[in-house]
C-alpha cells in the first residue's frame, strides 16, 4: 500500500504524507528541539492566587544556585511599551492584549509572573520552585454561572463574528405550536492540548537580530508582534516554525511562552529556550464554557414552526473573545421563524479563543441534541426529521450555498451505517448485557479562503520547490502544496519540496478556519502555472519551434516533459526547453487573483456539512458507555488528498467523542484554579475508546468555493459529532443529558 | 566511540556539581558515558545532552507516552525513568528504531513504513513514542487482536487522534510478524 512513484502525482490521489518519514523517524524537529550553542532554560513560575498584586518575589534561594542566571520579574524586565495596540496580533480580539511581567497585577491563576533562567533545564526547574511570592489578593469569580448574572453584548466586536439574524416571530410561532421542546444545554471550558507542550526556542544572533523557533500556527504573526512588542525591526526577526506538534487553534495568537522567551533573550542578550509545562497548558486559551438554550416547535407532521436558540459563551476581564455559536442551526433548517441573541460573560481567566470549529463545535452540537428531541416529540424518525426541514440555501440570511450536498451526505451516511435497520423506541436494541443506540447528527462549517503567496523555483532537472510562510499543524499543508505543484507542472511527487513554516517566506495566511489547503493550494498552482507560462515560451526557443509555437490550452505538462495535446508524440522536456533560453532557473512569486465573490454577482454562503451516524453500546448496570461505531459523511467540495484529509476528519471525530464523553475542566472556584491540568485528570479520548471510525468523502464539484474548488475539512469533523454520540446515548438508554461530557454519574440518576 | 558528556552543566553553566554520578548507556547501539546529577530523567538526557530530540515531552508525567522508548526491549515511559538508575542498559530510541530497520535492508522499520503507509500519523508529535510502545507491544507477545492492541497501546495519547490509523498500521505489522 505504498504510494505510487514516479508518475505524475494528481490532485485526488491518496499519496503519502510527504513529511511522514521525517516524523516517524525521529527527525523532525519541533520548537524546542533545535540544537543552539550557549543555549539557556527558562523556567516559568505561575501565580498562585487569581486575581490581586504581587507585594514581593523572594527569589533569593533561587538566584543562590550557581547556574542560576536571571530571575526576570516584572521589577527588573527590560522596558516595554505602554499601549495596548503594540501588542495586538493579526488575530487578536478586542480589549487589553495579555502582557506577562508587566506590572505586579495578577488576572488569572496560572499567570506566568517570573521566569528564572539557567544553565540547563533541571535547575532552572529547581530554582523556581525555591520561589516564593507574598500577594495581596482581591476577590474573584471564575464560575461562569455566576457571571452569567452580569452577560453583556460588547460593543466592539471581533471582525470574523457574524451576529445571528432572527426572521419571523419565534416567540408567537412557539407559543402556537401544538409540539414543542425546550432545554439548556451546557459544555464546560475545554483546552486544546495538543501532544506538545507550547515552546519557543529565541536565538540571539547579535547586531539586534533573532531567529524563533515557536510553536505557532502563523510565524508571520509572531514576528509581526515580537518587532512591535520588543521593537525590533521586523527584518531582523525571523520565526520559524517547519514542524509542530498539534496546535487546534492554540498557536493562532502568539502564545505568553515566545513573549517571555523573547523577554529573557533581549534582558540577557543570549539565546534563551521557554518550554511550557503540561499545567501550565491549563493557563492560557481555551474553548469557552458555553450555555445554549434551544427551543423548538412544530407542526404535528414534524415541520419546524420556531427556533429559539440563545447562547452566551466566557471571556475574561481584559479581552473581549466572541464566536459565531447561534447562527447555525439558523443557517441549516428551513423554519419561517427563528430568533437567537448572543452575549459573552467575564471571568478571571485568560482569554478564551478559537479551538477546532469554534463556535460550531459548540453551537451545532447543542442544537442538534436540541434537534433530536423535537424528533421525537414529533415521532419523526430523526434522520427523516432533518430531511423534511432540509433548506437547499441558508435558511438566516436566505443566500443560495455555493455548493451544499448534505442530503447526498445523508444518504450515503445511512446506507453504510444501516440506519434503515434502527427501531426507533429507546432501550429497544440491545447486544448482551449492553444497550445499543443509534444516533445521528449533522454538521456545519466554513469554507474560507484568503489570499496567500508563493514561490516556485524549477530547475532543468525537474525538480521544483514551492514555497509559502504557511504552517503545517498536521494538517497535511506540506503534502497539499507539493501534490498541487506535482499536479500543476505534471511531476512526481518525489520531484517537488514544499517548504512552509518560515516568517521569511512569501505572504501566508495563518493556519486556522480550514482555510490553508484552498488558500495555499491555490497559491502554489497560480504560481506553478507561471511557471509552466515561462516553460512553454522558452519551449518556443527551441530550433525548428517542435510544438509549433502552441499556447497553454494546445499543450498538457507529464513526466517533466511539455506535449502537444492533439499529437503527444511532439514534446520536449523541461530541461530542453530552459537550455533553449539559456535559463538554469525558472522562479516565479505571485498571488492569485480572487474574489470572494466569485464570478457571480450575487452574494453566496460559503460551507462545508456533514451528516454523522454514530452507534454506542451501554452497560445496562455500570453505565459505560462505549461508541462502537462512528460513519460520517463529509461534503467539503473537492478533496485534493483523500487520504490526509480523511485524517483531518477522524481527528474531529476524536475530539467529538473526547467532548461526548470525556473532557471536561474542573475548577475549584474557590481558588479559581482548574484543579484537572494534566493527563491524568482532563481525559482525551485513548486507544481503547476509539474503534471504528468510518469516514465518506460525498462528491461535490463547486468551482465557485475557491480557486481549487477546496472547501477545507480541519475542523468540520468535530462540528457535530458529539450530538450523533449523544443522541445515541438516549437511544440506547432513554435518558436525555443537557450538559456534556456524558459521564456515568449523569446516566445512574 | 565514546564521549563523555557532562550532564547537567551546559557551555553556559557551572561546573558539575558534587552529587554527580558516572553511568553508561547503550545508546541505539552505541556506548556512551555520562556524569549526570542523579536527578536527570532519561528523557532529558536524551533530548537535551545527547540532542535524540526523537523522543518527545508531552507531559512529563508519565500520562501521554510521548516519551516512550525501549530499554532492554521493554517500552518505558522515560520521563518517569531516573538516567543513573538505568545504568548500563541498552536504550532504543525512534532514532536507532530507523538504524535497525536500514541494517535489515529497508528503508524504515516496518512500523514506521507501515505508520506512514496508513497515515497513522498527523503532528507527528506522539508518532515516536506511538512506535516505540508498538515495537515494545510486539516484543512482549501478549496483543494480538485489534482490540488488545487498542488496549494496550492506551498509555500513548494523540491529540490529532489518529487512533484508527495506528491500530491498523500495528495490526498490519502484528499480522506480518505472525505469518513468519
Ligand atoms: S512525557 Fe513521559 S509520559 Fe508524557
Ligand atoms: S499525531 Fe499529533 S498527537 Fe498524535
Amino acid at each position: 500500500m505504498t504510494s505510487p512513484t514516479r508518475t505524475t502525482a494528481r490532485i485526488g490521489d491518496p499519496l503519502n504524507r510527504v513529511d511522514g518519514v521525517a516524523k516517524v523517524t525521529g527527525q523532525a524537529r519541533y520548537a524546542a528541539e533545535h540544537p543552539v550553542e550557549g543555549l539557556l532554560y527558562g523556567w516559568v513560575v505561575s501565580s498562585g492566587i487569581t486575581k490581586g498584586r504581587i507585594v514581593r518575589i523572594h527569589d533569593e534561594g533561587a538566584r543562590a544556585l550557581p547556574e542560576v542566571v536571571e530571575v526576570m520579574t516584572h521589577t527588573n524586565r527590560p522596558q516595554l511599551p505602554p499601549f495596548d495596540h503594540s501588542y495586538t496580533d493579526a488575530v487578536s480580539v478586542p480589549g487589553s492584549p495579555f502582557r506577562a511581567l508587566y506590572d505586579e497585577k495578577a488576572l488569572f491563576n496560572g499567570q506566568p509572573i517570573a521566569v528564572v533562567i539557567a544553565g540547563t533545564l533541571e535547575t532552572a526547574r529547581y530554582a523556581a520552585s525555591l520561589i516564593d511570592v507574598e500577594y495581596e489578593s482581591e476577590s474573584h469569580n471564575t464560575d461562569f454561572a455566576v457571571a452569567l448574572t452580569s452577560q453583556f453584548v460588547p460593543n466592539d466586536k471581533r471582525s470574523t463574528f457574524e451576529p445571528p439574524q432572527s426572521r419571523g416571530d419565534a416567540h408567537a410561532a412557539y407559543d402556537a405550536a401544538p409540539l414543542k421542546v425546550a432545554a439548556d444545554f451546557h459544555v464546560p471550558a475545554y483546552y486544546h492540548n495538543p501532544m506538545e507542550m507550547h515552546a519557543s526556542t529565541v536565538v540571539w544572533e547579535g547586531n539586534g537580530r533573532i531567529t524563533v523557533y515557536d510553536k505557532t500556527q502563523g510565524p508571520q504573526n509572531v514576528q509581526a508582534y515580537l518587532a512591535a512588542v520588543f521593537g525590533f525591526s521586523p527584518e531582523h526577526v525571523r520565526v520559524k516554525n517547519p514542524y509542530v506538534g498539534g496546535a487546534f487553534g492554540s498557536g493562532l495568537r502568539p502564545q505568553y511562552q515566545v513573549y517571555l522567551a523573547t523577554l529573557a533573550a533581549k534582558m540577557l542578550e543570549r539565546s534563551v529556550r521557554v518550554v511550557l509545562t503540561r499545567q501550565q497548558m491549563f493557563s492560557h486559551v481555551h474553548r469557552p464554557e458555553t450555555v445554549q438554550t434551544v427551543a423548538l416547535a412544530t407542526d404535528t407532521s414534524g415541520r419546524l414552526q420556531a427556533i429559539i436558540n440563545d447562547a452566551a459563551t466566557s471571556t475574561s476581564r481584559f479581552e473581549d473573545y466572541m464566536e459565531t455559536v447561534c447562527d447555525w442551526g439558523l443557517m441549516n433548517y428551513a423554519c419561517e421563524n427563528a430568533s437567537a441573541k448572543y452575549t459573552i460573560a467575564r471571568v478571571d481567566t485568560y482569554t478564551s479563543g478559537d479551538m477546532r470549529a469554534p463556535g460550531a463545535a459548540t453551537g451545532m452540537t447543542l442544537f442538534e441534541l436540541a434537534v433530536d428531541e423535537m424528533a421525537y416529540a414529533a415521532s419523526v424518525d430523526p434522520l427523516q426529521f432533518r430531511l423534511i426541514n432540509y433548506s437547499d440555501k441558508n435558511a438566516m440570511d436566505g443566500t443560495p450555498f455555493t455548493s451544499k450536498a448534505l442530503r447526498e451526505a445523508c444518504a450515503q451516511g445511512a446506507e453504510k451505517f444501516g440506519w434503515s435497520r434502527r427501531t426507533p423506541a429507546p432501550r429497544s436494541m440491545r447486544d448482551g448485557r449492553e444497550l445499543v443506540g443509534w444516533g445521528v447528527a449533522t454538521g456545519i462549517w466554513d469554507a474560507l479562503f484568503e489570499k496567500t503567496s508563493a514561490h516556485a523555483k524549477l530547475l532543468p532537472n525537474g525538480d521544483l520547490e514551492v514555497a509559502t510562510a504557511a504552517s503545517d499543524i498536521g494538517t497535511g499543508t506540506y503534502t497539499v502544496m507539493a501534490q498541487v505543484a506535482a499536479d500543476t507542472l505534471g511531476l512526481p511527487i518525489e520531484k517537488v519540496t514544499a517548504t512552509l513554516g518560515d516568517s521569511a517566506l512569501p505572504k501566508s495566511t495563518v493556519e486556522g478556519g480550514s482555510k490553508l489547503a484552498a488558500s495555499a493550494g491555490a497559491a502554489v498552482q497560480h504560481v506553478c502555472r507561471g511557471v509552466a507560462e515561462k516553460l512553454l515560451v522558452a519551449a518556443d526557443q527551441l530550433e525548428g519551434q517542435p510544438l509549433g509555437g502552441a499556447r497553454m490550452e494546445d499543450v498538457t505538462f507529464a513526466q517533466g516533459r511539455i506535449a502537444l495535446k492533439s499529437d503527444a508524440t511532439r514534446s520536449i522536456s523541461f530541461g530542453d526547453a530552459m537550455s533553449a533560453a539559456g535559463l538554469d532557473t525558472i522562479e516565479v512569486e505571485d498571488s492569485p487573483a480572487w474574489h470572494s465573490g466569485g464570478s457571480s454577482q450575487t452574494r453566496k454562503s460559503r460551507n462545508t456539512h456533514n451528516a454523522i451516524f454514530a452507534e454506542v453500546k451501554v452497560d445496562e448496570e455500570l453505565c459505560v458507555v462505549r461508541v462502537t461505531r462512528i460513519v460520517i459523511a463529509v461534503a467539503a467540495g473537492r478533496i485534493i488528498n483523500p487520504k490526509t484529509a480523511r485524517s483531518q476528519i477522524l481527528g474531529g471525530v476524536v475530539m467529538g467523542i473526547g467532548m461526548a464523553l470525556h473532557e471536561e475542566t474542573a475548577t475549584d472556584h474557590r481558588l479559581g484554579r482548574v484543579m484537572n491540568h494534566n493527563f491524568a485528570e482532563y481525559h482525551i479520548p485513548a486507544h481503547a475508546d476509539i474503534q471504528d471510525i468510518e469516514v465518506i468523502f460525498v462528491d461535490e464539484p463547486d468551482p465557485e468555493v475557491t480557486p481549487l474548488g477546496v472547501k477545507g475539512v480541519g475542523e468540520i469533523g468535530i462540528v457535530g459529532t458529539a450530538a450523533a454520540v449523544v443522541n445515541a446515548i438516549y437511544h440506547a438508554t432513554g435518558k436525555r443529558v443537557h450538559s456534556l461530557p456524558v459521564t456515568i454519574d449523569k446516566l445512574l440518576v | 566511540m565514546d564521549t563523555r558528556v557532562f550532564g547537567g552543566t551546559s557551555q553556559a553553566g557551572a561546573a558539575q556539581s558534587s552529587e554527580a554520578i558516572g553511568i553508561s548507556l547503550v545508546i541505539n547501539g552505541r556506548r556512551r558515558d555520562f556524569v549526570i546529577e542523579p536527578w536527570v530523567t532519561l528523557l532529558d538526557l536524551l533530548r537535551e545532552q545527547e540532542h535524540l530530540t526523537g523522543t518527545k515531552k508531552g507531559c512529563d508525567h508519565g500520562q501521554c507516552g510521548a516519551c516512550t522508548v525501549l530499554v532492554d526491549g521493554k517500552r518505558i515511559n522515560s520521563c518517569l525513568a531516573l538516567a543513573v538508575a538505568r545504568d548500563g542498559a541498552q536504550v532504543t530510541t525512534i532514532e536507532g528504531l530507523a538504524c535497525e530497520g536500514l541494517a535489515e535492508g529497508h528503508g524504515l522499520h516496518p512500523l514506521q513504513q507501515a505508520f506512514v503507509d496508513h497515515d497513522a500519523l498527523q503532528c507527528g508529535y506522539c508518532t515516536p513514542g506511538q512506535i516505540c510502545s508498538a515495537q515494545g507491544l510486539i516484543n512482549e507477545g501478549h496483543a494480538r487482536s485489534r482490540d488488545e492492541v487498542r488496549e494496550s497501546m492506551s498509555g500513548n495519547l494523540c491529540r490529532c487522534g489518529a487512533y484508527t490509523n495506528i491500530a491498523a498500521a500495528v495490526m498490519e505489522v502484528l499480522e506480518k510478524a505472525d505469518t513468519r
